[in-house]
């Protein structure tokens, strides 16, 4: 008797999950976005996401999964699945002129779970929008504009992610507008925020890294110097021509006071980025590349380890080879694609030998893309990266493929 | 027009796939090209703390895991990039030792300058008075078989009086050891043990080398040394006992360099060159191990370069400095092995002798004084083909 209840509830429970689970697919609606006049500062509105009914509210994410079988100087650790990040953003139009976009990320199956932007958008005039709440900060194009099905790359580009921070978001607040006129769009951002902490020349990487400074979880709280950082970035688009950015962030990074007493002095960074990006008219190719140079107040008395000054860039070419119905999809598109990334950790000479310091790293990465929709990429991509130490020593030379797809959803 | 472009483009970019899948899956170096990996006959369970002292050995330290607040380096790899001889960049300074009697600076922070500091604290600086001496890291490879060279051999190696007449007169350094180490069955002479390592042979064995390196080098305490070098107070240790002794395995088991062309003829000419002009007269060639706990140490033959012996190297290798009861002028003959590989870790270039000052092999020799004279004048004496196949010899060591 007691297995003829619970039978009953089971049926009942699973039979009106299944009811529930039968969602009327004509109260999601696809949002269909205006991608003519974007600049790279638009890129976190600018995705595919999903209308609930007539609700404000717009719902959308993307997921990125590979495999990988990499060497380093011939030594493999074999096949690797690896869950890269599951994103998942939600906007909302509170009202009129004003907005809400929140991003949640989930990295390496969970690992790392991150609120990477969540802010409010006040529209005052096209040329002066209040956001305030969790910002990336747009230094560099590659922070604005990341979402993996965009790229036909797995790695996301190692100077954007590595020697800039990639993703660096902080609680903030500032100013962004844009305008157009003809076949040009102007946009600038500015915004103050959360700043980097004395990591950024302490860390396990032995050698200066801001993105160490993402590891440290009291920079939602509290700024390290109490001074906040800011970031500003203009930006020019010709709708022949292609879109150019020049951005910087600084601020004084180290704990400088404590208690009200001095424990050192005000040390500093400053990064200047430059993006470029434009699709070649004859045969659309597209380019995007970004270069940066890092100044970092390093003590004169503390190791030449930490470098004060980093430089490095990338650029993507992208050719569509063939664009037509494949496989049955409408418009697929079939592409080919090569990374060449450089980045100089040290910039500088040795005080004992007046020889160059080292520790830099090249890499060229081919790609094979294949996109059913605009929205899917399924990619095989070929790294080859060498990198030297900090005496320039015979490079260590890391190669292989990975193999992944990453969708919007 | 445009198709003719597209074409272009998309050739161009399948050539550049093909070009870099050509090059894919870089072999593995062959094992005579590197200094790291593993002596012979390690069991599994050997392997798996050979490659836990290996994680240990590449630990970077930072303030929050003890490092400083002055030091020398963060890690040890950044001594020792690849297992091989240092650069100038991380060469350590010691002072305040001028005989054999002791080192009158230990109060003032010797003998090891931490000549670099955390961001807020102030380097040390050499204090007035002291006489110094600047050392390049060696190489770690094939220590293993170093420290297990019985004291018998060593003392049978050593000619303090000179009564074989050649001019050379190696002595051991008699060293004072730490609490810390159980010197088991070692030669005693009133209370002094054989130093091994370092450039004055003044460490013991490779425990006493680790814990120093850890602490003078990196400013790491231990319960081995639990004196901080900021503060020159005790204070917690802040590596653990098992990093230490996996280090001290790593250390003992990293494979002995290989020799390359060992069957070339102008290789083997200038090995009998060597011979010939008595660099072996230190530099010795054959040696066996003892009994060691770790099977692929025991009882084995090997080819250091060698005797483990302290030398007069004339005055101008005379830094005024000196450890254990070695004079200033005195230095412990360096292995060889692994000389041709040295630039692979000094960034492309030669940092020789015991201060990284002779930039080429033959530089080194001709630095070379004291008991080293005649095999120097020998050296110079040779024909220029001569001299190239003792040096062609000593590159592929």
């Amino acid at each position: 008797m007691r297995i003829s209840i619970s039978y009953i509830i089971l049926c009942f429970f699973l039979i009106s999950n299944t009811i529930n689970a039968q969602i009327d697919p004509s109260l999601l609606k696809r949002v269909s976005k205006d991608t003519t006049k974007v600049l790279n500062m638009d890129a976190i509105y600018n995705r595919p996401t999903l209308n609930i009914n007539k609700t404000p509210i717009a719902i959308g994410g993307y997921v990125e999964t590979n495999w990988q079988h990499l060497t380093t100087d011939g030594v493999s650790e074999g096949h690797q699945f690896q869950a890269r990040r599951l994103s998942i953003f939600m906007s909302s139009s509170i009202g009129k002129r004003v907005k809400f976009l929140s991003e949640l990320e989930f990295e390496e199956g969970g690992n790392e779970i991150a609120i990477e932007f969540a802010s409010v958008d006040v529209e005052f005039h096209p040329l002066a929008n209040f956001r305030a709440g969790i910002i990336v900060n747009p230094i560099g194009a590659f922070n604005q504009n990341h979402d993996g099905p965009k790229w036909e790359f797995t790695d996301r580009p190692i100077p954007a992610t590595q020697m800039l921070p990639g993703t660096f978001s902080n609680v903030g607040a500032g100013l962004y507008g844009k305008k157009y006129h003809k076949n040009w769009m102007y946009g600038y951002e500015a915004y103050f925020s959360g700043s980097f902490d004395n990591s950024i020349i302490e860390n396990t990487q032995n050698k200066t890294y801001l993105p160490a400074a993402k590891d440290n979880p009291d920079r939602f709280e509290e700024i390290n110097s109490g001074i906040p950082l800011f970031t500003g970035k203009i930006a020019v688009r010709n709708s022949k021509i292609g879109e150019i950015g020049l951005s910087y962030m600084g601020g004084v990074y180290n704990k400088f006071q404590e208690d009200g007493i001095i424990i050192d002095e005000k040390r500093s960074v400053n990064i200047f980025a430059i993006d470029f990006n434009t699709t070649l008219p004859n045969t659309k190719t597209f380019i995007t590349t970004e270069f940066a140079w890092i100044n970092v107040d390093v003590p004169s008395t503390y190791s030449q380890q930490f470098g004060s000054k980093q430089q490095g860039g990338f650029i993507d070419i992208v050719q569509p080879i063939l664009n037509r119905t494949m496989l049955g999809w409408e418009k697929a598109t079939l592409n080919v694609a090569c990374r060449l990334e450089y980045v100089d950790w040290n910039v500088g000479k040795f005080n004992e030998t007046g020889g160059n310091i080292g520790e830099d790293l090249w890499s060229v990465v081919s790609a094979i893309s294949f996109r059913p929709n605009s929205q899917t990429v399924i990619r095989l991509n070929y790294r080859l990266l060498k990198q030297r130490d900090i005496l320039s020593n015979p490079p260590s030379i890391t190669d292989g493929f990975n193999f992944g797809i990453s969708t919007y959803f | 027009m445009k198709t003719i472009f597209k074409q272009i483009t998309t050739l161009s970019f399948l050539s550049i796939m093909l070009i870099s899948c050509e090059t894919s899956y870089v072999d593995i170096p062959a094992d005579d090209e590197v200094l790291d990996g593993t002596i012979d006959g390690l069991s599994n369970e050997e392997l798996a703390r050979f490659l836990k002292g290996d994680v240990a050995f590449t630990e970077v330290f930072t303030r929050q895991t003890g490092l400083g607040s002055t030091f020398v380096a963060t890690s040890c790899i950044s001594c020792h990039a690849g297992d091989g001889k240092g650069h100038p960049f991380t060469t350590l300074i010691r002072f305040g030792q001028a005989d054999e009697f002791g080192n009158t600076f230990l109060h003032l922070g010797g003998p090891q300058l931490q000549n670099r500091a955390l961001p807020g604290y102030t380097p040390e600086q050499i204090p007035f008075g002291a006489t110094f001496s600047k050392f390049t890291p060696p190489a770690n490879t094939g220590l293993g078989f170093l420290q297990y060279l019985t004291d018998a051999d060593i003392l049978a190696m050593a000619d303090p009086n000179d009564s074989d007449g050649d001019g050379i007169s190696g002595v051991p350094n008699w060293i004072t050891i730490p609490s810390y180490i159980n010197p088991e069955n070692a030669v005693n002479q009133n209370g002094k043990y054989i130093g091994r390592f370092g450039k004055k042979a003044a460490a013991f064995n490779l425990l006493h080398q680790t814990v120093n390196a850890y602490n003078q080098d990196m400013g790491i305490t231990s319960t081995f040394n639990p004196i901080d070098v900021y503060t020159n107070e005790e204070i917690d240790p802040e590596v653990a006992n098992v990093t230490v002794n996996d280090l001290v395995f790593y250390l003992k088991t990293l494979k002995a360099p290989i020799q390359r062309n060992q069957n070339d003829t102008e290789v083997i000419q200038g090995r009998n060159l060597f011979e010939q002009i008595n660099c072996t007269g230190c530099h010795k060639s054959n040696l066996t191990t003892g009994y060691s706990p770790i099977t692929g140490l025991s009882f084995k033959s090997f080819s250091p370069y060698t005797d483990m012996l302290l030398h007069d190297m004339g005055s101008g290798l005379d830094d005024g400095y000196t450890e254990g009861i070695a004079k200033t002028y005195e230095w412990r003959t360096p292995p060889l092995w692994g000389l041709g590989l040295s630039a692979n870790s000094q960034g492309g270039q030669y940092f020789l002798m015991h201060d990284g000052r002779a930039r080429s092999i033959e530089q080194a020799i001709s630095m070379h004084g004291g008991e080293a004279t005649g095999s120097r004048t020998a050296f110079n004496s040779l024909s220029q083909a001569d001299k190239n196949a003792v040096l062609k010899f000593l590159k592929s060591l």
